[in-house]
Protein backbone atom coordinates (compact mmCIF):
# COMPACT_ATOMS: atom_id res chain seq x y z
CA UNK A 1 0.00 0.00 0.00
CA UNK A 2 1.42 3.49 -1.06
CA UNK A 3 1.89 6.06 2.31
CA UNK A 4 -0.01 8.86 2.34
CA UNK A 5 2.59 11.27 1.06
CA UNK A 6 3.42 9.67 -1.29
CA UNK A 7 -0.59 9.46 -2.90
CA UNK A 8 -0.27 13.12 -2.15
CA UNK A 9 2.27 13.75 -4.30
CA UNK A 10 0.76 11.25 -7.53
CA UNK A 11 -2.35 13.06 -7.05
CA UNK A 12 -1.02 16.56 -7.28
CA UNK A 13 0.62 15.27 -10.40
CA UNK A 14 -2.35 13.37 -11.87
CA UNK A 15 -5.19 16.22 -12.15
CA UNK A 16 -5.19 17.41 -15.49
CA UNK A 17 -7.87 20.35 -15.83
CA UNK A 18 -9.35 19.81 -19.62
CA UNK A 19 -10.92 22.78 -20.02
CA UNK A 20 -9.56 23.35 -23.16
CA UNK A 21 -11.04 19.80 -24.63
CA UNK A 22 -7.99 18.46 -25.37
CA UNK A 23 -7.35 15.29 -23.87
CA UNK A 24 -4.22 14.52 -21.97
CA UNK A 25 -4.84 10.47 -22.18
CA UNK A 26 -2.40 7.92 -23.44
CA UNK A 27 -0.38 8.47 -26.46
CA UNK A 28 -2.17 5.48 -28.32
CA UNK A 29 -5.44 5.24 -27.18
CA UNK A 30 -7.96 2.50 -29.05
CA UNK A 31 -10.58 4.63 -28.52
CA UNK A 32 -10.94 8.38 -29.47
CA UNK A 33 -13.35 10.34 -28.56
CA UNK A 34 -12.81 13.62 -30.70
CA UNK A 35 -14.33 17.06 -29.81
CA UNK A 36 -17.98 15.82 -29.57
CA UNK A 37 -20.43 18.85 -30.00
CA UNK A 38 -24.53 17.51 -29.40
CA UNK A 39 -27.50 19.61 -29.82
CA UNK A 40 -30.76 18.64 -28.68
CA UNK A 41 -33.58 20.94 -30.78
CA UNK A 42 -36.48 20.81 -28.32
CA UNK A 43 -40.00 23.72 -28.53
CA UNK A 44 -37.99 25.77 -26.23
CA UNK A 45 -35.05 26.17 -28.31
CA UNK A 46 -31.65 24.61 -28.65
CA UNK A 47 -30.14 22.05 -25.56
CA UNK A 48 -26.48 21.73 -26.18
CA UNK A 49 -25.70 18.16 -24.52
CA UNK A 50 -22.26 17.95 -24.82
CA UNK A 51 -19.55 20.65 -26.30
CA UNK A 52 -16.42 19.50 -27.20
CA UNK A 53 -15.90 16.81 -25.37
CA UNK A 54 -12.20 14.74 -26.08
CA UNK A 55 -10.63 11.60 -24.42
CA UNK A 56 -8.91 8.58 -25.47
CA UNK A 57 -8.52 5.36 -23.72
CA UNK A 58 -5.33 3.24 -23.97
CA UNK A 59 -6.07 -0.61 -24.92
CA UNK A 60 -6.49 -2.29 -21.65
CA UNK A 61 -7.13 0.83 -19.63
CA UNK A 62 -10.01 1.37 -17.10
CA UNK A 63 -11.34 5.00 -17.66
CA UNK A 64 -14.37 6.61 -15.72
CA UNK A 65 -16.24 9.37 -17.16
CA UNK A 66 -18.34 10.86 -14.34
CA UNK A 67 -20.41 14.29 -14.01
CA UNK A 68 -24.04 15.09 -12.46
CA UNK A 69 -27.36 14.36 -13.69
CA UNK A 70 -28.09 15.83 -16.94
CA UNK A 71 -24.43 16.57 -18.12
CA UNK A 72 -24.72 14.32 -21.02
CA UNK A 73 -23.60 11.49 -19.83
CA UNK A 74 -25.62 9.23 -21.66
CA UNK A 75 -25.65 11.19 -24.31
CA UNK A 76 -22.21 10.36 -24.63
CA UNK A 77 -22.56 6.73 -24.13
CA UNK A 78 -25.40 6.63 -26.84
CA UNK A 79 -22.66 8.25 -29.25
CA UNK A 80 -19.69 6.23 -28.94
CA UNK A 81 -21.68 3.04 -28.88
CA UNK A 82 -23.02 4.04 -32.36
CA UNK A 83 -27.07 4.81 -30.66
CA UNK A 84 -27.00 8.35 -31.77
CA UNK A 85 -26.35 10.21 -34.59
CA UNK A 86 -26.45 13.83 -35.46
CA UNK A 87 -23.33 14.81 -34.06
CA UNK A 88 -20.48 17.57 -34.64
CA UNK A 89 -16.94 15.13 -34.14
CA UNK A 90 -15.46 11.81 -34.03
CA UNK A 91 -15.47 8.42 -32.27
CA UNK A 92 -12.80 6.53 -33.79
CA UNK A 93 -12.05 2.61 -32.79
CA UNK A 94 -8.26 1.51 -33.66
CA UNK A 95 -8.15 4.49 -36.11
CA UNK A 96 -11.62 3.52 -37.73
CA UNK A 97 -14.09 6.12 -37.67
CA UNK A 98 -17.39 4.83 -35.61
CA UNK A 99 -20.55 5.43 -38.00
CA UNK A 100 -23.04 3.20 -36.05
CA UNK A 101 -23.36 0.30 -33.46
CA UNK A 102 -19.13 -1.00 -33.74
CA UNK A 103 -18.27 -4.95 -33.40
CA UNK A 104 -15.52 -3.79 -31.56
CA UNK A 105 -17.24 -1.45 -29.13
CA UNK A 106 -19.81 -4.33 -26.33
CA UNK A 107 -22.21 -1.86 -24.49
CA UNK A 108 -24.08 -2.73 -21.00
CA UNK A 109 -26.78 -0.43 -19.99
CA UNK A 110 -27.99 1.10 -17.40
CA UNK A 111 -31.60 -0.26 -17.45
CA UNK A 112 -32.03 -4.25 -16.89
CA UNK A 113 -31.63 -5.29 -20.09
CA UNK A 114 -31.87 -9.35 -20.17
CA UNK A 115 -34.11 -11.26 -22.62
CA UNK A 116 -36.55 -12.22 -20.21
CA UNK A 117 -37.71 -15.02 -22.88
CA UNK A 118 -34.21 -16.48 -22.90
CA UNK A 119 -32.62 -18.55 -20.26
CA UNK A 120 -28.56 -17.29 -18.36
CA UNK A 121 -27.09 -19.45 -20.57
CA UNK A 122 -29.37 -18.50 -24.07
CA UNK A 123 -28.70 -14.81 -23.32
CA UNK A 124 -24.85 -15.26 -22.71
CA UNK A 125 -24.97 -17.56 -26.43
CA UNK A 126 -27.11 -14.60 -28.28
CA UNK A 127 -24.03 -12.92 -29.45
CA UNK A 128 -22.12 -16.19 -30.70
CA UNK A 129 -25.56 -17.55 -31.96
CA UNK A 130 -25.74 -14.19 -34.66
CA UNK A 131 -22.15 -14.72 -35.36
CA UNK A 132 -22.99 -18.31 -37.28
CA UNK A 133 -21.11 -20.58 -34.57
CA UNK A 134 -21.95 -23.93 -34.23
CA UNK A 135 -24.13 -24.95 -31.41
CA UNK A 136 -21.73 -27.05 -29.01
CA UNK A 137 -18.88 -24.33 -29.75
CA UNK A 138 -21.10 -21.64 -28.82
CA UNK A 139 -22.66 -22.95 -25.84
CA UNK A 140 -19.40 -24.13 -24.42
CA UNK A 141 -17.96 -20.63 -24.99
CA UNK A 142 -21.23 -19.10 -23.50
CA UNK A 143 -20.81 -21.32 -20.20
CA UNK A 144 -16.97 -20.00 -20.02
CA UNK A 145 -18.42 -16.58 -19.65
CA UNK A 146 -21.36 -17.71 -17.26
CA UNK A 147 -18.19 -19.23 -14.85
CA UNK A 148 -16.19 -16.08 -15.43
CA UNK A 149 -19.39 -13.83 -13.77
CA UNK A 150 -19.84 -16.03 -10.94
CA UNK A 151 -23.45 -17.94 -12.48
CA UNK A 152 -22.07 -20.97 -12.86
CA UNK A 153 -25.01 -23.46 -11.84
CA UNK A 154 -27.65 -21.03 -13.06
CA UNK A 155 -27.28 -21.65 -16.27
CA UNK A 156 -30.79 -22.81 -16.95
CA UNK A 157 -32.78 -20.32 -14.78
CA UNK A 158 -34.45 -17.68 -16.68
CA UNK A 159 -33.76 -13.59 -15.39
CA UNK A 160 -37.11 -13.53 -13.49
CA UNK A 161 -35.58 -16.24 -10.98
CA UNK A 162 -32.65 -13.97 -10.00
CA UNK A 163 -31.46 -11.27 -8.39
CA UNK A 164 -31.01 -7.39 -9.85
CA UNK A 165 -26.98 -8.05 -9.26
CA UNK A 166 -27.15 -11.39 -11.15
CA UNK A 167 -29.05 -10.16 -13.84
CA UNK A 168 -26.80 -7.43 -14.44
CA UNK A 169 -24.11 -10.21 -14.63
CA UNK A 170 -25.96 -11.73 -17.37
CA UNK A 171 -25.80 -8.33 -19.43
CA UNK A 172 -22.32 -8.35 -18.69
CA UNK A 173 -21.71 -11.90 -19.75
CA UNK A 174 -23.82 -11.71 -22.94
CA UNK A 175 -21.70 -8.58 -23.92
CA UNK A 176 -18.48 -10.18 -22.72
CA UNK A 177 -19.22 -12.87 -25.33
CA UNK A 178 -19.10 -11.07 -28.37
CA UNK A 179 -15.22 -10.27 -27.04
CA UNK A 180 -15.75 -6.93 -27.90
CA UNK A 181 -12.08 -4.48 -27.71
CA UNK A 182 -13.98 -2.06 -25.93
CA UNK A 183 -16.35 -2.53 -22.96
CA UNK A 184 -18.66 0.82 -22.82
CA UNK A 185 -20.96 0.27 -19.37
CA UNK A 186 -23.71 3.29 -18.78
CA UNK A 187 -23.75 2.96 -14.95
CA UNK A 188 -24.32 -0.73 -14.87
CA UNK A 189 -25.22 -0.78 -11.04
CA UNK A 190 -27.16 2.39 -10.52
CA UNK A 191 -30.36 0.21 -9.80
CA UNK A 192 -28.35 -2.15 -7.29
CA UNK A 193 -28.12 -1.51 -3.00
CA UNK A 194 -24.11 0.14 -2.46
CA UNK A 195 -23.03 -3.22 -1.04
CA UNK A 196 -24.10 -5.66 -4.00
CA UNK A 197 -22.62 -2.46 -5.99
CA UNK A 198 -19.13 -2.75 -4.25
CA UNK A 199 -19.39 -6.76 -4.73
CA UNK A 200 -19.95 -6.52 -8.40
CA UNK A 201 -17.52 -4.06 -8.71
CA UNK A 202 -14.49 -6.60 -7.50
CA UNK A 203 -16.37 -8.90 -9.69
CA UNK A 204 -15.89 -6.56 -12.80
CA UNK A 205 -12.31 -5.62 -11.74
CA UNK A 206 -11.48 -9.30 -11.85
CA UNK A 207 -13.10 -9.75 -14.95
CA UNK A 208 -11.27 -6.29 -16.36
CA UNK A 209 -7.88 -7.83 -14.70
CA UNK A 210 -8.36 -11.31 -16.51
CA UNK A 211 -9.25 -10.33 -20.20
CA UNK A 212 -6.81 -7.16 -19.91
CA UNK A 213 -10.42 -5.43 -21.38
CA UNK A 214 -10.28 -1.94 -22.13
CA UNK A 215 -13.32 -0.15 -20.53
CA UNK A 216 -15.22 3.12 -20.02
CA UNK A 217 -17.26 3.53 -17.56
CA UNK A 218 -20.09 6.09 -17.23
CA UNK A 219 -21.18 6.85 -14.00
CA UNK A 220 -22.43 9.64 -11.07
CA UNK A 221 -21.01 7.22 -8.39
CA UNK A 222 -17.77 8.63 -7.36
CA UNK A 223 -16.88 5.70 -4.82
CA UNK A 224 -17.58 3.03 -8.07
CA UNK A 225 -15.72 5.51 -10.23
CA UNK A 226 -12.60 5.82 -8.24
CA UNK A 227 -12.87 2.03 -6.85
CA UNK A 228 -12.44 0.83 -10.65
CA UNK A 229 -10.84 3.08 -12.63
CA UNK A 230 -7.39 3.95 -13.92
CA UNK A 231 -8.26 7.62 -15.02
CA UNK A 232 -11.27 10.07 -14.46
CA UNK A 233 -12.82 12.42 -16.55
CA UNK A 234 -14.80 14.63 -14.65
CA UNK A 235 -17.68 16.63 -16.44
CA UNK A 236 -19.28 19.90 -16.19
CA UNK A 237 -23.01 20.03 -15.81
CA UNK A 238 -25.10 21.37 -18.84
CA UNK A 239 -23.51 21.63 -21.80
CA UNK A 240 -21.66 18.71 -20.65
CA UNK A 241 -17.68 19.33 -20.89
CA UNK A 242 -14.25 17.12 -19.45
CA UNK A 243 -13.96 19.61 -16.33
CA UNK A 244 -10.41 17.98 -14.94
CA UNK A 245 -9.24 14.10 -15.42
CA UNK A 246 -7.66 12.48 -12.42
CA UNK A 247 -5.46 9.48 -12.56
CA UNK A 248 -6.24 7.01 -9.60
CA UNK A 249 -2.91 5.87 -8.92
CA UNK A 250 -4.01 3.54 -6.28
CA UNK A 251 -2.70 -0.19 -6.76
CA UNK A 252 -3.85 -2.84 -8.58
CA UNK A 253 -5.17 -5.84 -8.74
CA UNK A 254 -7.65 -3.76 -6.59
CA UNK A 255 -10.88 -4.83 -3.96
CA UNK A 256 -13.42 -3.48 -2.77
CA UNK A 257 -11.08 -3.29 0.74
CA UNK A 258 -9.95 -0.29 -0.72
CA UNK A 259 -12.70 1.77 -0.02
CA UNK A 260 -11.80 2.01 3.63
CA UNK A 261 -8.36 3.38 2.86
CA UNK A 262 -7.32 7.11 3.28
CA UNK A 263 -6.05 7.32 0.12
CA UNK A 264 -9.48 6.24 -1.77
CA UNK A 265 -10.80 9.33 0.53
CA UNK A 266 -9.21 12.01 -0.51
CA UNK A 267 -9.81 11.11 -4.18
CA UNK A 268 -13.13 10.74 -3.45
CA UNK A 269 -12.94 14.23 -1.80
CA UNK A 270 -11.19 15.72 -4.34
CA UNK A 271 -13.76 14.28 -7.14
CA UNK A 272 -16.63 15.79 -4.82
CA UNK A 273 -15.65 19.25 -5.01
CA UNK A 274 -14.94 19.50 -8.54
CA UNK A 275 -18.49 17.53 -8.71
CA UNK A 276 -20.59 20.09 -6.33
CA UNK A 277 -20.03 23.04 -7.80
CA UNK A 278 -21.57 21.06 -10.86
CA UNK A 279 -24.36 19.23 -9.35
CA UNK A 280 -25.34 22.92 -7.37
CA UNK A 281 -25.70 24.15 -10.87
CA UNK A 282 -27.84 20.89 -12.05
CA UNK A 283 -29.73 21.30 -8.83
CA UNK A 284 -30.50 24.93 -9.19
CA UNK A 285 -31.18 24.27 -12.83
CA UNK A 286 -33.86 21.71 -12.44
CA UNK A 287 -35.64 23.82 -9.17
CA UNK A 288 -35.77 26.76 -11.49
CA UNK A 289 -37.56 24.78 -14.38
CA UNK A 290 -39.94 23.22 -11.91
CA UNK A 291 -40.67 26.40 -10.62
CA UNK A 292 -41.19 27.67 -14.13
CA UNK A 293 -43.46 24.83 -14.75
CA UNK A 294 -45.52 25.60 -11.52
CA UNK A 295 -46.18 28.89 -12.54
CA UNK A 296 -47.30 28.20 -16.02
CA UNK B 1 -44.96 -26.01 8.51
CA UNK B 2 -48.70 -26.88 9.74
CA UNK B 3 -50.89 -29.94 8.40
CA UNK B 4 -53.25 -26.90 6.48
CA UNK B 5 -50.27 -25.27 5.03
CA UNK B 6 -49.03 -28.57 3.33
CA UNK B 7 -52.20 -29.05 2.13
CA UNK B 8 -52.70 -25.95 0.60
CA UNK B 9 -49.21 -25.87 -0.91
CA UNK B 10 -49.65 -29.40 -2.59
CA UNK B 11 -50.25 -29.13 -6.70
CA UNK B 12 -53.70 -30.60 -6.70
CA UNK B 13 -55.59 -28.75 -3.94
CA UNK B 14 -56.03 -25.74 -6.17
CA UNK B 15 -57.66 -27.88 -8.88
CA UNK B 16 -59.47 -29.96 -7.01
CA UNK B 17 -60.56 -26.51 -4.86
CA UNK B 18 -62.18 -25.17 -8.16
CA UNK B 19 -63.95 -28.40 -9.00
CA UNK B 20 -65.02 -28.70 -5.51
CA UNK B 21 -66.83 -25.22 -5.84
CA UNK B 22 -68.78 -26.48 -9.44
CA UNK B 23 -69.62 -29.17 -7.82
CA UNK B 24 -70.67 -27.08 -4.72
CA UNK B 25 -72.78 -24.62 -7.06
CA UNK B 26 -74.53 -27.30 -8.83
CA UNK B 27 -75.93 -29.23 -5.41
CA UNK B 28 -77.13 -25.73 -4.32
CA UNK B 29 -79.11 -25.36 -7.90
CA UNK B 30 -80.28 -28.75 -7.98
CA UNK B 31 -81.36 -27.89 -4.05
CA UNK B 32 -83.07 -24.77 -5.10
CA UNK B 33 -84.80 -25.98 -8.00
CA UNK B 34 -85.98 -29.06 -6.21
CA UNK B 35 -87.53 -26.69 -3.11
CA UNK B 36 -89.06 -24.51 -5.76
CA UNK B 37 -86.55 -21.12 -5.34
CA UNK B 38 -86.35 -21.39 -8.89
CA UNK B 39 -88.44 -22.41 -11.77
CA UNK B 40 -87.69 -25.79 -12.87
CA UNK B 41 -89.18 -24.93 -16.27
CA UNK B 42 -86.53 -21.89 -16.33
CA UNK B 43 -83.51 -23.71 -15.49
CA UNK B 44 -83.93 -27.66 -15.63
CA UNK B 45 -82.45 -29.92 -13.18
CA UNK B 46 -79.04 -30.66 -13.06
CA UNK B 47 -79.57 -34.59 -12.30
CA UNK B 48 -82.22 -34.19 -15.32
CA UNK B 49 -79.06 -32.51 -17.38
CA UNK B 50 -76.93 -35.25 -16.37
CA UNK B 51 -79.14 -38.21 -17.63
CA UNK B 52 -79.52 -35.99 -20.72
CA UNK B 53 -75.81 -36.87 -21.41
CA UNK B 54 -76.10 -40.51 -22.75
CA UNK B 55 -79.25 -39.52 -24.84
CA UNK B 56 -77.54 -36.58 -26.58
CA UNK B 57 -74.42 -38.79 -27.47
CA UNK B 58 -76.37 -41.45 -28.85
CA UNK B 59 -79.34 -39.87 -30.58
CA UNK B 60 -77.76 -36.50 -31.92
CA UNK B 61 -74.71 -37.35 -32.92
CA UNK B 62 -73.35 -34.84 -30.62
CA UNK B 63 -69.47 -36.57 -31.59
CA UNK B 64 -70.06 -35.56 -35.51
CA UNK B 65 -71.69 -32.08 -34.29
CA UNK B 66 -68.24 -31.39 -31.20
CA UNK B 67 -66.02 -32.29 -33.99
CA UNK B 68 -67.27 -29.92 -36.75
CA UNK B 69 -67.44 -26.69 -34.50
CA UNK B 70 -64.22 -27.75 -32.92
CA UNK B 71 -62.61 -27.49 -36.45
CA UNK B 72 -64.71 -24.23 -37.52
CA UNK B 73 -63.07 -23.02 -34.35
CA UNK B 74 -59.75 -24.50 -35.30
CA UNK B 75 -59.51 -23.31 -38.79
CA UNK B 76 -60.68 -19.66 -37.33
CA UNK B 77 -58.28 -19.44 -34.57
CA UNK B 78 -55.25 -20.08 -37.29
CA UNK B 79 -56.84 -17.62 -39.67
CA UNK B 80 -57.56 -15.13 -36.75
CA UNK B 81 -53.97 -15.52 -35.63
CA UNK B 82 -52.31 -15.66 -38.80
CA UNK B 83 -54.12 -12.37 -40.05
CA UNK B 84 -54.27 -10.87 -36.77
CA UNK B 85 -50.61 -10.84 -35.98
CA UNK B 86 -49.43 -9.81 -39.34
CA UNK B 87 -52.00 -6.85 -38.99
CA UNK B 88 -51.02 -5.87 -35.98
CA UNK B 89 -47.06 -6.20 -37.43
CA UNK B 90 -48.38 -4.45 -40.46
CA UNK B 91 -49.54 -1.25 -38.66
CA UNK B 92 -46.11 -1.44 -36.02
CA UNK B 93 -44.47 -0.41 -38.84
CA UNK B 94 -46.48 1.97 -41.08
CA UNK B 95 -47.13 4.67 -38.53
CA UNK B 96 -49.33 6.49 -41.21
CA UNK B 97 -51.80 3.72 -41.97
CA UNK B 98 -51.78 2.93 -38.02
CA UNK B 99 -52.80 6.43 -37.15
CA UNK B 100 -55.55 6.27 -40.19
CA UNK B 101 -57.05 2.99 -38.80
CA UNK B 102 -56.26 1.76 -35.33
CA UNK B 103 -59.71 3.90 -34.25
CA UNK B 104 -61.49 1.94 -36.40
CA UNK B 105 -60.42 -1.65 -35.63
CA UNK B 106 -60.87 -0.23 -31.89
CA UNK B 107 -64.68 0.27 -32.87
CA UNK B 108 -64.94 -2.92 -34.81
CA UNK B 109 -63.27 -5.13 -31.60
CA UNK B 110 -66.57 -3.70 -29.66
CA UNK B 111 -69.13 -3.67 -32.79
CA UNK B 112 -71.99 -6.77 -32.62
CA UNK B 113 -70.42 -8.28 -35.58
CA UNK B 114 -72.61 -11.16 -35.45
CA UNK B 115 -75.08 -8.83 -37.48
CA UNK B 116 -72.89 -9.01 -40.25
CA UNK B 117 -73.91 -13.06 -40.82
CA UNK B 118 -77.20 -12.07 -43.97
CA UNK B 119 -74.40 -10.58 -45.76
CA UNK B 120 -72.05 -13.31 -45.05
CA UNK B 121 -74.99 -15.80 -45.98
CA UNK B 122 -75.20 -13.70 -49.77
CA UNK B 123 -71.36 -13.75 -49.92
CA UNK B 124 -70.37 -17.43 -49.05
CA UNK B 125 -73.53 -19.43 -48.75
CA UNK B 126 -75.47 -21.38 -46.01
CA UNK B 127 -72.15 -23.73 -45.52
CA UNK B 128 -69.06 -23.60 -42.85
CA UNK B 129 -67.23 -20.84 -44.87
CA UNK B 130 -70.30 -18.82 -43.48
CA UNK B 131 -69.58 -19.88 -39.70
CA UNK B 132 -65.75 -19.72 -40.21
CA UNK B 133 -65.50 -16.04 -41.85
CA UNK B 134 -67.89 -15.05 -38.86
CA UNK B 135 -65.57 -16.43 -36.67
CA UNK B 136 -62.69 -15.16 -38.19
CA UNK B 137 -64.15 -11.20 -38.44
CA UNK B 138 -65.33 -11.43 -35.00
CA UNK B 139 -61.57 -12.16 -33.47
CA UNK B 140 -59.80 -10.11 -35.94
CA UNK B 141 -59.64 -7.00 -34.28
CA UNK B 142 -58.51 -8.09 -30.45
CA UNK B 143 -55.32 -10.02 -32.09
CA UNK B 144 -54.30 -7.16 -34.20
CA UNK B 145 -55.02 -4.51 -31.66
CA UNK B 146 -52.86 -6.43 -28.94
CA UNK B 147 -49.82 -7.37 -30.98
CA UNK B 148 -49.81 -3.74 -31.94
CA UNK B 149 -49.67 -2.65 -28.71
CA UNK B 150 -47.27 -5.72 -27.56
CA UNK B 151 -45.17 -4.44 -30.18
CA UNK B 152 -45.19 -1.00 -29.20
CA UNK B 153 -44.25 -1.93 -25.49
CA UNK B 154 -41.10 -3.29 -26.57
CA UNK B 155 -38.57 -2.06 -24.05
CA UNK B 156 -36.65 0.60 -25.54
CA UNK B 157 -33.39 -0.88 -23.59
CA UNK B 158 -33.72 -4.02 -25.09
CA UNK B 159 -34.33 -2.24 -28.66
CA UNK B 160 -31.15 -0.74 -27.65
CA UNK B 161 -29.26 -4.23 -26.74
CA UNK B 162 -30.15 -5.40 -30.45
CA UNK B 163 -28.80 -2.28 -31.98
CA UNK B 164 -25.43 -2.50 -29.90
CA UNK B 165 -24.97 -5.73 -31.42
CA UNK B 166 -26.02 -4.53 -35.13
CA UNK B 167 -28.64 -6.87 -35.59
CA UNK B 168 -30.49 -6.13 -38.98
CA UNK B 169 -34.34 -5.03 -38.75
CA UNK B 170 -35.14 -8.77 -39.73
CA UNK B 171 -33.53 -9.72 -36.69
CA UNK B 172 -34.64 -6.99 -34.92
CA UNK B 173 -37.96 -8.43 -35.26
CA UNK B 174 -37.65 -11.71 -34.49
CA UNK B 175 -35.48 -12.38 -31.75
CA UNK B 176 -36.20 -9.38 -29.74
CA UNK B 177 -39.88 -7.52 -30.82
CA UNK B 178 -41.57 -10.75 -31.55
CA UNK B 179 -40.55 -12.29 -28.25
CA UNK B 180 -40.47 -9.04 -26.32
CA UNK B 181 -44.57 -8.94 -27.41
CA UNK B 182 -45.33 -12.54 -27.18
CA UNK B 183 -47.48 -12.55 -23.51
CA UNK B 184 -49.21 -9.49 -24.89
CA UNK B 185 -49.97 -11.13 -28.40
CA UNK B 186 -51.81 -14.18 -26.53
CA UNK B 187 -53.34 -12.28 -24.57
CA UNK B 188 -55.10 -10.49 -27.79
CA UNK B 189 -55.73 -14.31 -29.18
CA UNK B 190 -57.13 -15.28 -25.71
CA UNK B 191 -59.70 -12.63 -26.29
CA UNK B 192 -59.99 -13.04 -30.00
CA UNK B 193 -60.55 -16.93 -29.95
CA UNK B 194 -63.65 -16.27 -27.15
CA UNK B 195 -65.31 -13.35 -29.63
CA UNK B 196 -64.74 -16.64 -32.71
CA UNK B 197 -66.52 -19.14 -30.66
CA UNK B 198 -69.39 -16.89 -29.36
CA UNK B 199 -70.19 -16.11 -32.90
CA UNK B 200 -69.21 -19.62 -34.51
CA UNK B 201 -71.87 -21.21 -32.58
CA UNK B 202 -74.02 -17.88 -32.22
CA UNK B 203 -74.19 -18.00 -36.37
CA UNK B 204 -74.67 -21.94 -36.38
CA UNK B 205 -77.83 -21.34 -33.87
CA UNK B 206 -79.05 -18.84 -35.88
CA UNK B 207 -78.57 -20.31 -39.88
CA UNK B 208 -79.48 -23.68 -38.49
CA UNK B 209 -76.46 -25.38 -40.06
CA UNK B 210 -73.56 -27.22 -38.97
CA UNK B 211 -72.14 -28.55 -35.14
CA UNK B 212 -73.13 -27.95 -31.55
CA UNK B 213 -75.06 -24.46 -32.30
CA UNK B 214 -77.61 -26.15 -34.35
CA UNK B 215 -77.78 -28.96 -31.92
CA UNK B 216 -78.82 -26.25 -29.37
CA UNK B 217 -81.35 -24.47 -31.71
CA UNK B 218 -83.02 -28.08 -32.61
CA UNK B 219 -82.89 -29.05 -28.53
CA UNK B 220 -84.62 -25.60 -27.58
CA UNK B 221 -87.27 -25.99 -30.54
CA UNK B 222 -87.98 -29.14 -28.81
CA UNK B 223 -88.46 -27.45 -25.54
CA UNK B 224 -85.54 -30.11 -24.70
CA UNK B 225 -84.17 -27.94 -21.79
CA UNK B 226 -82.25 -30.77 -20.01
CA UNK B 227 -80.45 -31.90 -23.18
CA UNK B 228 -79.88 -28.10 -24.65
CA UNK B 229 -78.00 -27.54 -21.09
CA UNK B 230 -76.26 -30.41 -22.13
CA UNK B 231 -75.10 -29.45 -25.52
CA UNK B 232 -74.06 -26.24 -24.20
CA UNK B 233 -71.82 -28.45 -21.92
CA UNK B 234 -70.12 -29.45 -25.05
CA UNK B 235 -69.58 -26.13 -26.28
CA UNK B 236 -67.77 -25.57 -23.10
CA UNK B 237 -65.69 -28.37 -24.00
CA UNK B 238 -64.96 -27.02 -27.97
CA UNK B 239 -63.58 -23.61 -25.73
CA UNK B 240 -61.48 -25.90 -23.05
CA UNK B 241 -60.18 -27.42 -25.70
CA UNK B 242 -58.81 -24.62 -27.77
CA UNK B 243 -57.40 -22.69 -24.57
CA UNK B 244 -55.53 -25.47 -23.66
CA UNK B 245 -54.15 -25.57 -27.57
CA UNK B 246 -53.39 -21.86 -27.33
CA UNK B 247 -51.89 -22.52 -23.36
CA UNK B 248 -49.72 -24.92 -24.81
CA UNK B 249 -48.24 -22.78 -27.90
CA UNK B 250 -47.24 -19.76 -25.26
CA UNK B 251 -45.98 -22.13 -22.65
CA UNK B 252 -43.47 -23.68 -26.12
CA UNK B 253 -42.86 -20.14 -27.42
CA UNK B 254 -42.15 -18.52 -23.91
CA UNK B 255 -41.73 -20.57 -21.12
CA UNK B 256 -41.70 -18.33 -18.36
CA UNK B 257 -42.41 -15.05 -17.54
Amino acid sequence: MLDDATHEANYAMAVVTTSSGIDRGPPEPILVVDNIVKNFYTPDGVVRALDCVSLGVAPGEFVGVIGPSGCGKSTLFNIIGGLLDGFEGSVRVAGEAVRGPHPAIGMIFQEESTFPWRTVIDNVVFPLELAGLPKSERYDKARQFVRMVGLDGFERRYPSELSGGMRQRVSMARTLAAEPKILLMDEPFAALDEQTRLLLGDKVLAIQQQLQQTTLLITHNITEAVQLADRIFVMTYRPGKLKRMVKIDLPRPRTSEIVSSEAFGRYVAQIWSDLREEASRGLKDDETSRNRGGAS
Amino acid sequence: MSASDTIIKARWFAPLLGFGSIAAAVLVLELFIRIGVINRITIPLPSDILLAFPRVIVEEDVLSRFLLTATEALTASILVTFFGVAGGVILYHFRLLRAATETWIAAIAAAPLVLIYPLYLVIFGRNASTIVMMGFTAGLAPVTLKTLEGLSATRRVLIDVGRSFNLTPWQQFWKISFPSALPTIFVGMRLGLIFALINIVGVEYLINFGGLGQLINELTDRFDLPGTYAAICFVILVSMCVFFLTERLERWLRPVE
